[in-house]
């Protein structure tokens, strides 16, 4: 029989209270590759990792390292048994210097003295294997972030790792840094490491992978050799497609024979992007449109809808509304300029957890109004009692603490608290996530019928099916850029895989649409 | 007579308990009246209320004189911790208010209007310091009013001279000694500052703000709220009350002493809120709640002092009163708490053939 693989997982699981996270999972890496973990967000990606670092106990299944069967209760075992992790964020300390940071918690000392001669000479050895000389008794914060990420690779090799998982190692980097890391993987590939490479850069899986496993909410979808799985096929595995089915599924979208869009956008950006951010682009919506934003997790859907409300602030490009150049600093200019916006993460952006409904309604409207003009408590609760009934909120009261509310229930006190400020622009990042399918349909309805209404709304998810659906227009994202752009009967599934699974350079020149 | 006046005490209080026992203010309420209960039924002398020129003495009178100074302050205490922070620089503040007071007074020979004026004009810049280095810098919390808290007294010592001043000035000497309607005239202020304050936060938006940005400050600031104007306002207030409260110290003892006015005070104001209801980590906030700590820490002071016990273990059994306040208060600490009061009901049914085989089953298995 052939040698052991260097990993063989079998049938891993593990459960947290109400989720499935890993459904008899399986994940196979040899010696001398390159392997990406594909998932979107929620596939079981990170739990497998945490699961095989000892972070994570698995609840059943086997995994056996070099034929061992391995059950690492802690990080600082799988790392002794040859495991050695990088993950996205430098995970450094950055005031002490690069030997100490790479020989930390295993210094060669005598008598309890350390040993600094040696520290600094393990640390150049380690760093040497990445063709890299750095002065190590440096402080680390004192170098990029991409020489930091290094040190870090040169710290998980200095444990004689025999696997190594890299994290979105890349999602800091820049391009020629990236190029520097890929470099460095390919040699440690041919020195026989197995390497795990999560990212959401489709790219970079093309450009550096071996090997390709993708999982799906929570279970195991196929393994595929890189080179036999063309992107389309990997983006379908990955949002659960079949791509003959999407081929075939070429539906034109609803409501296209709606009232035409006004001529004049609401809200116009040229050349808007952030450093680091997202990538300057062009982006309007007119009232009564709904631009749908498609890509990947990662692809910079969010960070658009950040600059716009002014959660974060742009460093190029002018926006306008109306017609006028505005700047928009923070969120409070955005409301003054009767833009509205719902965060993707509910939980942290979102609700007030101890505050009632009708508090949680009113603030967004108080807010603009200034703290001397209160609501009055009769206005509250007609506001109240009209979005819970108009967005069918399930609630005892408006007296009710939203906290206690399901994901769904939640999400429509939001919608209500913006809607309460009659905003001309309404920006949905990922509305629907995480809620049930009936509020999902209810939502996907309001979308329609502010629309109507002549709101300009911005849509984001990662469910294509409702972008297809929901949108007059799509604008396709892929690694913090603008790939294209779909209007009307142009809007598919099947033409949005193809523009985020294209490669690089050819989008721009072949997808972008000939109007 | 006195027992006719306890019965009716007692009455009221107990209706007012049923009335609210739905209410956070319910528990820190029952500890008041449990202590009460246990002075009016064994210290000697604490219930007794009698009627001196005209004016209500008594114990319990004490206790609302002596409490208005933590009372002042914990009423701007309770917004600053619902907006998640906490205020240190309190008793240093109402030092250096006073210092201000005195000094105007004895060494720059000015009238009470200016005085007063003067001491709270600096009060305020003290809370508005405070304020920005807590929301404009974003220094935190502890830190930001440590910087008063300590350097404070400091100024407060530079502004007297380093001495202690006494004054006479009749008016200001009435602020912390004077009556009216028979009651002392401290616990108008109070009333009155509790007043402003529930006007300032519930009949404008602040208070909403306020327990919006103690909540979720970032979910706060997607909704346009100004968060840090808001918490800026709330040390800014803080100052306010720490000024009135340092007049009414140096009322008190007619003089001014920067080393030992509202010494330690913001550790007993800060645990008048907690006590109250309001959670130090922010959110919701309960200014009467804050009134009923305050009065429980002083009752506890008073009862020490009633019942002789020396000042150098008194803090002893009021931490023990306290501890028991805030685990009657944790909703975790009630439930298991229920959980042992029901247990007599419980035990001859589970335990008993639980035990039985592991009792029989023992000496069989060598």
């Amino acid at each position: 029989m052939a040698e052991p693989q260097l990993l063989e997982i079998r049938g891993l699981e593990k459960s947290f209270p109400g989720v499935r996270a890993l459904q008899g999972v399986d994940f196979t890496v040899r010696r001398g590759e390159v392997h990406a973990l594909m998932g979107e967000n929620g596939a079981g990606k990170s739990t497998l990792i945490k699961a095989l670092t000892g972070v994570y106990d698995r609840d059943g299944g086997d995994s056996r390292l070099d034929g061992q069967s391995i059950r690492p209760g802690s990080p600082r075992e799988a790392e002794a048994l040859g495991i050695s992790t990088v993950y996205q964020e430098v995970n450094l300390i950055p005031h002490l210097s690069v030997a100490e940071n790479i020989c930390l918690g295993r210094q060669p000392s005598a008598f309890g003295f350390l040993k600094w001669g040696a520290i600094h000479r393990r640390a150049e050895r380690a760093l040497a294997r990445l063709d890299l000389t750095l002065d190590v008794s440096r402080q680390l914060s004192s170098f990029s972030i991409a020489i930091q990420q290094m040190v870090a690779l040169a710290r998980a090799l200095d444990v004689d790792a025999k696997l190594l998982i890299l994290d979105e190692p890349t999602s800091s980097l820049d391009e020629n840094e990236v190029a520097e890391l890929f470099k460095v993987m390919r040699k440690l590939r041919t020195e026989g490491l197995g390497i795990v490479f999560v990212t959401h850069f489709l790219d970079q899986v093309y450009s550096v992978t071996d090997r390709i496993t993708v999982l799906r909410n929570g279970k195991h979808v196929g393994e595929y050799a890189t080179t036999e799985l063309p992107r389309l096929e990997l983006v379908a595995r990955m949002i659960g497609k079949d791509v003959s089915e999407v081929e075939k599924m070429n539906h034109p979208p609803a409501d296209a024979a709606a009232p035409p869009a006004a001529a004049a956008p609401f809200l116009e950006v040229a050349n808007f992007g952030r450093k680091g951010s997202i990538y300057p682009l062009d982006l309007s919506v007119k009232p009564g449109e709904v631009v749908g934003l498609a890509g990947l997790l990662g692809s910079g859907r969010t960070e658009i809808a950040r600059l716009i409300f002014g959660v974060d602030r742009a460093d190029s490009g002018v926006l306008k509304i109306d017609g006028q150049t505005v700047t928009i600093n923070n969120p409070r200019d955005a409301l003054k300029q009767r833009i509205a916006f719902t965060a993707e993460d509910r939980k942290v952006d979102g609700i007030i957890p101890n505050l009632s409904i009708r508090e949680n309604i009113v603030l967004a409207l108080q807010a603009s109004r200034g703290p001397w003009a209160r609501i009055g408590r009769a206005e509250q609760n007609a506001l109240a009692d009209r979005f819970i009934k108009a967005l069918g909120v399930k609630t005892p009261g408006p007296e009710q603490l939203i906290k206690n509310l399901s994901g769904g229930n939640q999400q429509k006190v939001l919608l209500g608290r913006w809607l309460a400020t009659e905003p001309k622009l309404f920006i949905l990042d990922e509305p629907t996530r995480g809620i049930d399918v009936g509020a999902k349909a209810e939502i996907e309805k309001l979308i329609a019928s502010l629309r109507k209404q002549g709101l300009a709304i911005l849509f984001i998810s990662s469910e294509l099916e409702e972008v297809v659906r929901d949108s007059q227009r799509v604008i396709i994202l892929r690694d913090r850029r603008k790939v294209g752009e779909l209007a009307a009967e142009q809007i598919s599934e099947q033409a949005i895989m193809q523009m985020i699974a294209a490669p690089t350079g050819e989008s721009q020149a072949v997808l972008h649409p000939s109007s | 007579m006195n027992v006719l006046s306890d019965l009716l005490f007692w009455a009221v209080f107990a209706g007012g308990l049923f009335a609210l026992r739905q209410q956070r203010i319910f528990w820190p309420l029952l500890a008041l009246a449990l202590l009460l209960l246990f002075n009016n039924l064994f210290t000697p002398y604490f219930f007794n209320l009698e009627i001196r020129n005209g004016y209500l003495y008594g114990s319990r009178i004490d206790i609302l004189n002596q409490g208005a100074k933590v009372m002042l302050v914990s009423l701007g205490m309770t917004l600053v911790i619902a907006t998640g922070g906490v205020d240190l620089s309190v008793g240093a503040v109402m030092a250096l208010a006073g210092a201000v007071a005195a000094r105007l007074m004895v060494v720059d020979g000015h009238g009470f209007t200016t005085a007063f004026f003067g001491a709270i004009f600096v009060a305020l810049l003290c809370g508005a310091w405070n304020g920005a280095l807590v929301a404009y810098l974003g220094i935190q919390p502890i830190i930001a009013t440590l910087i008063l808290m300590v350097a404070g007294r400091g100024i407060a010592q530079l502004v007297s001279d380093g001495q202690i001043i006494n004054f006479a000035d009749p008016t200001m000497v009435f602020l912390g000694n004077g009556h009216l309607l028979g009651l002392p005239f401290t616990l108008t202020i109070v009333l009155a500052l509790l007043a402003a304050t529930w006007m300032l936060t519930r009949r404008t938006a602040l208070g909403l703000f306020i327990e919006a940005v103690g909540d979720n400050p970032t979910a706060s600031r997607y909704s346009g709220v100004n968060a840090r104007l808001v918490t800026f306002l709330a040390y800014l207030f803080t100052g306010l009350c720490s000024g009135l409260a340092g007049l009414v110290a140096a009322s008190n003892i007619k003089s001014a002493d920067a080393n030992h006015a509202g010494l330690y005070l913001e550790l007993d104001a800060i645990l008048a809120v907690v006590v109250g209801g309001t959670a130090l980590t922010g959110g919701r906030f309960y200014l009467v709640g804050s009134l009923v700590g305050a009065l429980l820490i002083q009752t506890l002071t008073t009862t020490m002092y009633a019942r002789n016990v020396s000042a150098d273990i008194a803090p002893m059994p009021k931490a023990l009163v306290i501890i028991a306040v805030c685990l009657l208060q944790s909703e975790k600490a009630r439930r298991y708490l229920s959980r042992f009061t029901r247990r007599p009901a419980t035990p001859p049914a589970l335990p008993s053939p639980a035990v039985a085989p592991s009792v029989i089953a023992s000496p069989a298995q060598p």
